[in-house]
């Protein structure tokens, strides 16, 4: 909402600086978001504000008045004027389109008020795109010398028209400074939906009346009745009393249908409109003044509609596959619960929203019948989002306006009709009232005030308070009961009510007037959240892996997990969650594979790393049809690609990295969570290689998947290298995780350290030799360690030899050699027993 | 036989003199203090000696031993020493070598600040809830004092899924909703965090995902002031001790009176510069007190029961810590971006 500062001081006295009234606003909750001068001088520190503008020199822009208008004697598109600032005469050039009419018609009878600036003034330039500022020098332009000229409003930085000059009132006093007459500043103030009853200027006067402490100076509404009387000449049937709560028309006749005044234009434009005639931006000037969207009628046409009768306006919901063609030249099929406003011929307008062309107020327009009304804003916000229609009015009515309003805006209206296109104002309104707003009394005693914003209020400061914002007040010792006064429609019953006028007391008191202090209230019962704590241990302990975090988009689309699966189809036993109005098709559900986001990830740096290791903790979304909610699993992904060890200059393993790199890194993972059975089970996934891909379990439950990526996989994702990947469902390993663990001492005899080299058959999996020796070296064999895997000719085909190191340990005592070569015995009859193996020698 | 003992003394040392290397000394000791060493020789034949002269024999004996052997350890000691000058005079590495590089993890920054935030509120009393992310209209909307309709819902962009009544949650206040349900009438102290999501097109300045932090107190006693009072706290710990704050009116359905904190800009110091859109002030966070209807509909009795609620972007507050101008940068995830984190 665009709002002058001379029109708001129309309604109440502004003694504070601009900069401060707009900050004082801000507080209050009217976001003043920028600050456009026009004119006036910018304040040195613009700090604390956004602002934009043009100062004008006073004794560079002046008013002066064009007396003659004379052809260019070298030039058809330019004319000469001859101006007078009041002292002396001066000529200047211009291609003003609207001084043609005048040129070569001798001394003007009426004097033409421009705004003129003289050599060296600052201004834009007009004919230019965009706003470049220019210095006005001395030029000569088709052998006439020049050194002024008068000014367009873009030239002023007013608005963006510059076709033609601006040409002032009559009566707009010669030799004035131009800043004094017109310079101001336009507040561009966010209109939250709680203060829509603020998107005019009579509100915001309210507000920094209230703030400030002035008086507001509401308009009159009286209505210079002259004319006939209204009644008989037309009529309203509401037919939908909750739709449309209240109907107001009034009557001017013989008016006549021409551009408004410059000062109705000037204001139009400065809050963001664009003057259309007399007749229309009255309507506009009334609605942006008070707040009441108004819809003008050209009555004859109404009356022909109604075959020479006094037309009866009508209410309605459409019928069957009725259409109206709206002012933006669309022919538009009306939604069946659109309130519309009809005649006893059909659709007039879009109700609150938007009118038809048929009944609009044109050049020949002698008479207009003016309607105020009063709309379900529900209504109008289904008929907007329906008809994907916006408008001025629509943008009020949807926000909801009292129906007290449409008579004030009815009654302002028509008086600055008649001021703007003369004609009489026929006497009285027709005003159908069926469905008046319920009148709201709330009472708050200090307590209120105390409890909720923690200061001490007296009654009487509370009722201060209430009526600056014109609530009706009464104090009856600690009951304050307030009436809501008839402008607005936010403020509700009972404790909701309370609440509304305690932020009201807050907003006028001044937030930054409530102290700051801690809660008093006890620290409620502590439950912790273990399953985060557990979340984010585990993300300091990947990170100590050396993995980097990402955090990837949760939407995505079914074809982008589907580069997960290369021979087949991906399984699809579950439903997404799929967006009804997404941004793009790639972005169209809620994921089910965390994997496919982090690999994207991968992909995108494999391009500039040579090295890769990520992981990520997320969500997935799997949908069922017989639940409302889908369901939110943590999952866990971990990938690694690339070189072993980072390049360097010396000694660097270049190596790529392989299923037991990622296999070492999840089994530090599930070590520094304190599992103490992890099994790996070779496993086949279409995602995974074939033979380089495990399930892993914990407690004999699959809690995910490891391995490297099937190749194809990896290619689509742009990668030669072994791509390494884990899928995790970390809901059931956190479940299994250990709440506690315990530690052991720390032995204090020497252990013995010895090594096991063994020949097996190729199938026999590495975990099971180590069980075997763990087993039969129970309990002093204490650490086992793999140091060497060997195949080759020495030991024959199908067969490998597998190298361990070996501690023996007693917590009690030093082993003696006997001992140790006692329970080595043991641990070889046992390999060779169970799994035939041979000692390697 | 002492003579000898005197003899095998004098030459051992005078020997040990001259050695200069490791290996030499080896060899002296293995010659003078081995198992076939003279001195050995003279302990083996010391049977063969007359009962009297035994003891002295033998008490000379040790003392040359000794003697031996702490020459040997003085002068092995000192070759070491030696050896070890060398060496250190020798070793000069060329300090400006890169090192070895190694792998580092990191914390995703959004991460880094939601942790940050986290401990910040654990130390005012605020545990963390969770809750979920796809939600029903009604929790996100309709007992947040947003009926259908209602003209507050065009503050949020929402994401409606194909499913009837089910949304993306545009906030993470529908999480109030479910711990005052779960914990009426319990007083509440938590924060909620988590993905909230947008309709809107992903630019550098907006994204269609985020995370967001809301905080809850609910309590018989909890007002407005303690809300400025609480909130400024944490802006001294999250930006500085002397972070100047701002209340503003401003407007949530789900909160009344409700207000915008602002902290003054610490890029310019208040001074007016782009980030802070020429303001002075960055805006923060939205505050207020708990709607009553809000509370009714989380089972507390707004008659007895009081609150105040706030939400902020970590994203946000990270992006103007950091001065990072693109928001698109979080889910990216180019390592380029996330290392220097």
């Amino acid at each position: 909402m665009k709002v002058p500062l001379s029109w708001l001081k129309d309604f109440v006295e502004i003694d504070l600086p601009i900069e401060e009234l707009a900050k004082r606003l801000t507080l209050a909750g009217l976001e003043v978001e920028e600050i456009k001068y026009i004119g006036l001088p910018m304040p040195k520190d613009s700090s604390q504000m956004k602002s934009s503008g043009l100062p004008w020199d006073r004794e560079k822009f002046v008013i002066a008045e064009i007396l003659e208008v004379m052809p260019h004697p070298n030039a058809d598109r330019l004319v000469l004027v001859r101006l007078s600032d009041g002292k002396t005469e001066e000529i200047a050039l211009t291609g003003a389109p609207n001084l043609f009419q005048f040129k070569g018609k001798g001394p003007l009878d009426k004097p033409l008020k421009v705004a003129y600036a003289r050599q060296g003034a600052r201004l834009y330039d007009g004919h230019k795109p965009g706003w470049i500022l220019t210095t006005l020098k001395r030029t000569k332009i088709r052998g006439i010398e020049s050194r002024s000229m008068v000014c367009s409003e873009k030239e002023l930085g007013i608005s963006e028209e510059c076709e033609g000059i601006i040409v002032f009132d009559d009566d707009t006093p010669v030799g004035l400074p131009l800043v004094d007459f017109i310079g101001d500043a336009v507040f561009d103030i966010a209109i939250t939906p709680n203060i829509a009853r603020n998107a005019n200027i009579l509100g915001v006067a309210r507000e920094v009346a209230a703030l400030t402490g002035k008086k507001l100076k509401p308009p009159s509404y009286k209505v210079p009745w002259e004319g006939a009387p209204i009644k008989g000449r037309a009529s309203v049937e509401i037919r939908e009393p909750n739709l449309n709560p209240r109907f107001i028309l009034g009557l001017i006749e013989d008016i006549e249908v021409k551009p408004s005044p410059y000062w109705v234009q000037l204001r139009l434009r400065l809050a963001g409109m664009r003057p259309i005639n007399n007749i229309v931006d009255a309507t506009n000037y009334a609605m942006l003044e008070i707040g009441e969207p108004l819809h003008a009628f050209d009555y004859d046409i109404l009356c022909q509609r109604a075959g020479g009768k006094p037309p009866t306006i009508i209410t309605r919901l459409p019928e069957p596959d009725e259409r109206l063609t709206t002012l933006d030249e669309v022919e538009r099929s009306l939604d069946e619960f659109s309130v519309l406003v009809a005649d006893t011929a059909g659709a007039l307008s879009i109700a609150g929203v938007m009118g038809g062309t048929e009944t609009e107020v044109n050049q020949q327009t002698r008479n207009v019948l003016l309607e105020g009304a009063a709309w379900n804003f529900i209504n109008i916000r289904q008929t907007i989002a329906a008809q994907k229609l916006s408008s001025e009015a629509a943008y009020r009515f949807s926000r909801g306006i009292h129906p007290a309003m449409a008579e004030r805006g009815i009654r302002q209206c028509l008086s600055l009709m008649q001021q703007l296109a003369g004609g009489t104002i026929a006497k009285g309104l027709i005003d159908n009232y069926p469905s008046p707003p319920e009148l709201i009394t709330i009472t708050i005693t200090p307590t209120d005030v105390r409890r909720c914003l923690g200061i001490n209020l007296s009654p009487s400061e509370m009722a201060d308070i209430l009526r600056r914002l014109e609530f009706s007040v009464d104090v009856d010792k600690e009951n304050v009961r307030a009436t809501v006064p008839d402008h607005r429609l936010d403020i509700s019953q009972g404790v909701i009510g309370k609440a509304d006028l305690m932020e009201e007391i807050a907003r006028i008191y001044g937030y930054d007037r409530i102290p700051e202090t801690q809660i008093s209230d006890i620290i409620p019962p502590q439950y912790g959240n273990p399953t985060l704590e557990r979340e984010e241990q585990l993300r300091d302990l990947l990170v100590s892996l050396g993995l980097q975090e990402v955090i990837t988009y949760r939407l995505t689309s079914p074809e982008r997990e589907a580069r997960l699966f290369v021979d087949e189809t991906p399984p699809d036993e579950q439903a997404y969650v799929r967006l009804a109005n997404p941004i793009s098709n790639s972005r169209i559900v809620m994921r089910h594979s965390l994997l496919a986001s982090v690999l994207e990830s991968v992909e995108q740096n494999n391009r500039v790393r040579d090295q890769i290791a990520l992981f990520e903790i997320g969500p997935i979304y799997m949908a069922y049809a017989e639940k409302a909610l889908p369901e939110e699993l943590l999952r866990l992904i971990i990938t690694l690609t690339g070189r072993r060890a980072p390049a360097c200059w010396q000694d660097g393993d270049s190596n790529q990295m392989d299923f037991y790199d990622l296999k070492g890194l999840i089994a530090s993972m599930f070590a520094a969570m304190h599992f103490e059975s992890v099994r790996y089970q070779s496993a086949k996934h279409p995602v995974f290689h074939p033979g380089k891909c495990a399930d892993v379990l914990l407690d004999d439950q699959l809690v995910g998947s490891m391995g490297e990526l099937h190749p194809l996989v990896a290619e689509r994702y742009g990668l030669s290298a072994p791509l390494l990947a884990a899928d995790f469902n970390l809901d059931l390993i956190f479940n299994k995780m250990p709440t506690t663990y315990i530690t052991e001492p720390v032995p204090i005899f020497p252990p013995a350290l010895e090594d096991l080299a063994i020949v097996v058959d190729e199938s026999i999996p590495a975990k099971e030799i180590e069980q075997v020796i763990l087993r039969a070296g129970r309990p002093i064999v204490t650490e086992l360690r793999l140091f060497d895997v060997y195949r080759g000719a020495q030991i024959g085909a199908g067969r490998k030899s597998l190298a361990y190191s070996l501690v023996y340990q007693a917590s009690d005592r030093t082993l003696t050699d006997n001992e140790v070569a006692k329970i080595r015995k043991r641990i070889l009859k046992a390999l060779t027993q169970e799994l035939e193996a041979e000692l390697r020698s | 036989m002492l003579k000898r003992l005197d003899r095998i003394k004098a030459q051992a040392l005078t020997n040990l003199e001259s050695i200069n290397d490791p290996a030499a000394l080896q060899a002296w000791k293995v010659k003078y203090l081995g198992r076939s060493a003279e001195l050995a020789e003279v302990l083996q034949d010391l049977p063969k000696a007359s009962k009297e002269e035994r003891p002295q024999i033998g008490r000379r004996a040790n003392e040359v031993k000794n003697a031996l052997v702490a020459a040997y350890e003085e002068q092995a000691n000192t070759l070491h020493k030696k050896a070890l000058a060398q060496s250190l005079v020798q070793e000069h590495l060329d300090v400006t070598l890169p090192g070895r590089p190694r792998l580092k993890g990191r914390l995703h920054p959004a991460t880094q600040t939601l942790r940050q935030l986290f401990r910040i509120w654990a130390e005012m009393g605020f545990q963390i809830y969770h809750s979920r992310e796809v939600e029903t209209d009604e929790y996100n909307f309709g007992l947040l004092n947003m009926p259908a309709y209602h003209p507050a819902r065009d503050m949020w962009d929402t994401f409606y899924t194909t499913r009837s009544g089910i949304i993306l949650r545009t906030q993470t206040s529908p999480g109030q909703i479910h711990v005052m349900r779960e914990r009426a009438p319990e007083p509440i102290r938590v924060i909620l965090p988590g993905m909230c999501y947008r309709y809107e097109q992903i630019s550098a300045r907006s994204e269609i995902q985020f995370n967001q932090i809301e905080g809850l107190a609910i309590g018989h006693n909890i007002t407005f002031a303690d809300l400025k009072g609480t909130l400024m706290a944490f802006a001294s710990r999250f930006f500085s001790q002397n972070a100047a704050t701002r209340f503003r009116a401003s407007h949530f359905p789900f909160t009344e009176p409700s207000a915008e904190m602002d902290v003054e800009c610490f890029i310019c110091g208040g001074e007016g510069c782009s980030v802070c859109k020429d303001t002075g002030w960055l805006e923060i966070l939205g505050c207020g007190m708990v709607h009553p209807l809000v509370l009714q509909n989380g089972g507390y009795d707004p008659e007895e029961f009081s609150g105040f609620a706030f939400g902020m972007g970590p994203e946000r507050m990270t992006m103007l810590k950091r001065q990072i101008h693109d928001i698109r940068y979080f889910w990216r995830n180019d390592l380029r971006f996330l290392e220097q984190f």
